[in-house]
């Protein structure tokens, strides 16, 4: 991919995305109130920063994907918001829970990397494995009684902004200059776009994969921490279907499952997509029997009109 | 009807490319047509137009008379015209009888569609029927992966006689055959052409063009630029149009002194593919591994590499016990491995030029260690693509869409730029064309002198006899011999003794 294409390749779903945004505060003018973009911040960062860590572990190549962040939502805020109420300090307990995600992404690199199981299986066992602890914690019953400076951390913000688009601006900012900036982001590339030939060029392929999914198990423990601080509850039914939109978020930026492309600010587009389509519905006082079908198609729609028009960019030119 | 295939005005432009430009070609009922050129000369291109791969930008195709228009290599069958692609395109993890009718299950019979039941008793008879017929030796059910280059390549060939061409057209079939294979398969197109089969064949080894061809046409940037009839063909006429001038196809040994030893094996052990190597490399020679394909060199090599791990015996590194764990280990520790696979160890095809040339030496580059410099990469990057003299339209360019010589450069320029103390080449000049074949001779010779520790494998007699200052053997895993070429004074016939397996020569 040349230095000009990688410019373009968000131009298409920021077009989108601003293009829905117009549309609907036309339709709807409340669109616009701080109120609901306060809303619509906070569901579009707690999407892009999942979609951030499923970019990495996508493009690290070999099919690799990340099935588990939706439980992993659940089982972090679980495990978060019990050790606060059990007396713990907020910090604490907070960096415990960072910790476990970092262990949990380790688990997945080492089934894929050392016992070749592909990365689809072993995250579809976090999938219900991570579900179910969660419940097992909470007997069912959500975290409650959680204190104010816990809850801050979705419910605050400053000067206007919500503290979760705070987070996923310094995650984006971070994310983004890892993988266009520096030796990692290549070798990730390098990586996904063919394992044998980076090995061959002294990449370490496996070290390269642990980290992917050591990052995606990381934001996606944060967002476990977001969702649980906006809810003001642990709750272990929370976050079902999460990784479903992450995944889409990060394709519809531009991330190709094959491996070896991607970006992280194409999927926090996608997932500002994803977010404000969700929004928009609600706005639109369309049926929330519907939601789910127009979300879906939309999906579809915009992932084979970037792949047609990918294709068509590579035979003009 | 002289002419089975005709073509005039062929013009193809790829993004930022002229590959072909204007160019007329013409195939004769039942001769060997040599088709030559540099790297990136439009050969590939052209064969690609003819078998329904590329569109071309302008200009007609007729085959027997008739103008056609290929949208499909399906359209190119139809009409009689089979390819070997320049690159093996098999499936590893099917049969040879199955890759041999990969879309034409139903042998010709009939419409061929999913519904259709797949007889594999008569698909494998098929198969063993075309192998017979070029002399393969193994069987139609062994699976495609197992088989050396050279037997896969006799599948490719197999499969494009399946289609009961009228015309094979060969790009750069011999390219990783060793000798013995290369003089099967010439054998091979004789029969073809004597069974009635036009054939094109596209190589970068003008002897063989010479010793094989009826007519020759060679092409340089894009532009036909000469014929030769069959009675005025000859090596150095062949290499002036194409490059345009005389070259020095192997230039003046340059004097270079033995340095300290560097690197020395000792009974070196994996699975079955090496059984018993040792030798010693020192500073300042080329060490020449001559052998037949499967001998076991490429293996040995990456032990050295770390890319498998030793199951016995011994390394020293510059005096140290070293045993890498893997490919980064040994490239800190300053050996280079130049892979034989361009496409599948060398290149990451959907990267830029530059990227690909800068990868092994990005912390290096890097500043402080992680964060990129572009300009420095840049920089790197322009030198190297001028020096090795790689026809890249910039250095953005996407090593996939470079011609295949083009991108064995690439190959060479990312090791040259890593530092290293030991540089292992394996198949360096694998498809490229003569002029930079030489260049590339002259940096390995120059990179002797300066006193670099230098392993080359090759399937090329001449070259290995030009450059080495000593060779090994291989045969089956093992070293046969080591022979002592510091004056230039072993023969061919030498090597290809002990290469077949031979242990004494008894009349030296
Ligand atoms: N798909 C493509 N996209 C862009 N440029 C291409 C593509 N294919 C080939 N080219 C360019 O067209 C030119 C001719 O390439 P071609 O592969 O025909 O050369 P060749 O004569 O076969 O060379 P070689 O001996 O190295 O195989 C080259 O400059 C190459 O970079
Ligand atoms: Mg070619």
């Amino acid at each position: 991919m040349s230095k000009q294409n990688r410019a373009f390749r968000e131009l298409g779903p920021l077009v989108a995305l601003i293009a829905l945004g117009v549309f609907t505060a036309i339709l709807n003018p409340r669109f616009l109130s701080i109120y609901n973009l306060q809303t619509l911040g906070k569901q579009a960062a707690i999407f892009g920063i999942m979609a951030i860590g499923e970019t990495f572990v996508i493009m690290s190549g070999g099919g690799s994907i990340d099935l588990s962040p939706g439980s992993m939502v659940a089982l972090i805020g679980i495990v978060s918001t019990y050790m606060i109420v059990h007396g713990i300090p907020v910090f604490i307990a907070i960096l415990v829970s960072l910790g476990l995600s970092i262990l949990i992404g380790l688990w997945h690199g080492f089934f894929v990397n050392k016992l070749k199981v592909p990365a689809f299986i072993i995250t579809l066992g976090t999938l219900t494995i991570a579900r179910g602890m969660a419940a097992v914690i909470t007997k069912g019953w959500p975290i409650v009684g959680l204190p104010k400076n816990f809850v801050m951390i979705a419910q605050g913000d400053v000067v206007g902004f919500p503290i979760p688009v705070i987070i996923l601006f310094t995650v984006l900012l971070i994310t983004h200059f890892v993988l266009e900036k520096t030796v990692y982001g290549k070798h990730l590339r390098a990586t996904g776009g063919n394992e044998v030939a980076a090995r061959f060029s002294g990449v370490k392929v496996e070290k390269v994969r642990y980290i992917a999914f050591v990052v995606s198990a990381f934001l996606s423990g944060l967002v476990g921490i977001i969702v649980a601080a906006r809810l003001s509850q642990g709750q272990p039914g929370v976050g079902g279907t999460y990784e479903l939109y992450a995944i889409a978020s990060a394709v519809i930026g531009g991330t190709s499952l094959s491996g070896g492309e991607g970006s992280a600010l194409g999927a926090v587009i996608g997932a500002g997509i994803i977010s404000l389509l969700w929004n928009a519905l609600v706005m639109l006082n369309v049926s929330t029997y519907w939601h789910n079908v127009i979300i879906g198609a939309v999906i579809v729609i915009a992932v084979t009109l970037d792949i047609l028009r990918k294709k068509s960019l590579a035979r003009s030119k | 009807m002289e002419y089975i295939l005709e073509m005039k005005n062929i013009t193809k432009e790829f993004p930022g490319v002229k590959a072909l430009d204007k160019v007329d070609f013409e195939v004769k009922d039942g001769e060997i047509l040599g088709l030559v050129g540099e790297n990136g000369a439009g050969k590939s291109t052209l064969i690609k137009i003819i078998g329904g791969i590329h569109i071309p930008s302008k200009g007609e195709i007729y085959v027997g008379g008739k103008k056609v228009v290929f949208n499909s290599p399906n359209d190119a069958f139809s009409k009689g015209i089979s390819i070997v692609h320049q690159e093996l395109n098999l499936c590893p993890n099917l049969t040879v009888a199955e890759n041999v009718f990969l879309g034409m299950e139903n042998l010709g019979e009939g419409r061929n569609n999913f519904l259709k039941t797949v007889d594999m008793k008569k698909l494998e008879e098929a198969a063993q029927n075309l192998l017979n017929r070029i002399g393969a030796q193994f069987s139609p059910n062994t699976l495609v992966r197992e088989l050396s280059t050279a037997q896969q390549q006799m599948v490719e060939i197999c499969k494009a006689l399946a289609r009961n061409p009228k015309m094979i057209l060969m790009d750069e079939p011999t390219s990783s055959l060793s000798i013995e294979e290369v003089e099967r398969l010439m054998k091979i197109i004789k029969e073809l052409k004597k069974q009635g089969i036009s054939i094109v064949f596209v190589s970068h080894r003008i002897e063989e063009v010479v010793g094989i061809c009826d007519r020759v046409i060679i092409l340089r940037d894009g532009k036909r630029v000469g014929t030769l009839e069959k009675d005025e063909i000859e090596e150095n006429k062949i290499i002036k149009y194409m490059v345009g001038r005389d070259v020095e196809l192997f230039p003046k040994h340059v004097e270079r002194k033995k340095g300290e030893l560097i690197l020395e094996v000792k009974n070196l052990k994996w699975q079955k593919m090496v059984k018993d190597v040792s030798f010693k490399l020192h500073r300042g020679e080329i060490l020449g591994f001559a052998g037949l394909v499967g001998a076991g060199r490429s293996e040995t090599m990456q032990l050295i590499f770390g890319i498998n791990k030793l199951e016995n015996g011994e390394m020293f590194y510059k005096g140290h016990p070293y045993n890498p764990e893997s490919p980064y280990d040994a490239i800190k520790n300053g050996i280079a491995l130049i892979p034989e696979d361009r496409k599948l160890q060398g290149l990451i095809l959907q990267m830029s030029v530059k990227d690909n040339i800068v990868i092994p030496s990005l912390r290096r580059i890097a500043k402080s260690g992680f964060v990129l410099d572009e300009i420095k990469e840049r920089e790197i990057a322009k030198e190297f693509v001028n020096k090795l003299q790689v026809r890249t339209p910039s250095i953005y360019h996407i090593a996939n869409n470079l011609s295949g010589g083009n991108q064995q450069k690439v190959v060479l320029a990312k090791w040259l730029v890593s530092k290293s103390d030991v540089l292992i080449f394996d198949e360096p000049t694998r498809g490229i064309d003569v002029a930079s074949k030489a260049e590339i001779h002259k940096l390995m010779e120059e990179l002797a002198a300066q006193g670099y520790g230098v392993i080359m494998i090759s399937s090329e007699l001449p070259e290995i006899l030009n450059l080495s200052d000593r060779i090994i053997v291989m045969f089956e895993g093992k070293v046969m011999v080591e022979l002592d070429n510091s004056k230039r004074n072993i023969t061919q016939e030498e090597i290809m003794y002990y290469a077949s397996g031979k242990k004494q020569l008894v009349n030296p």
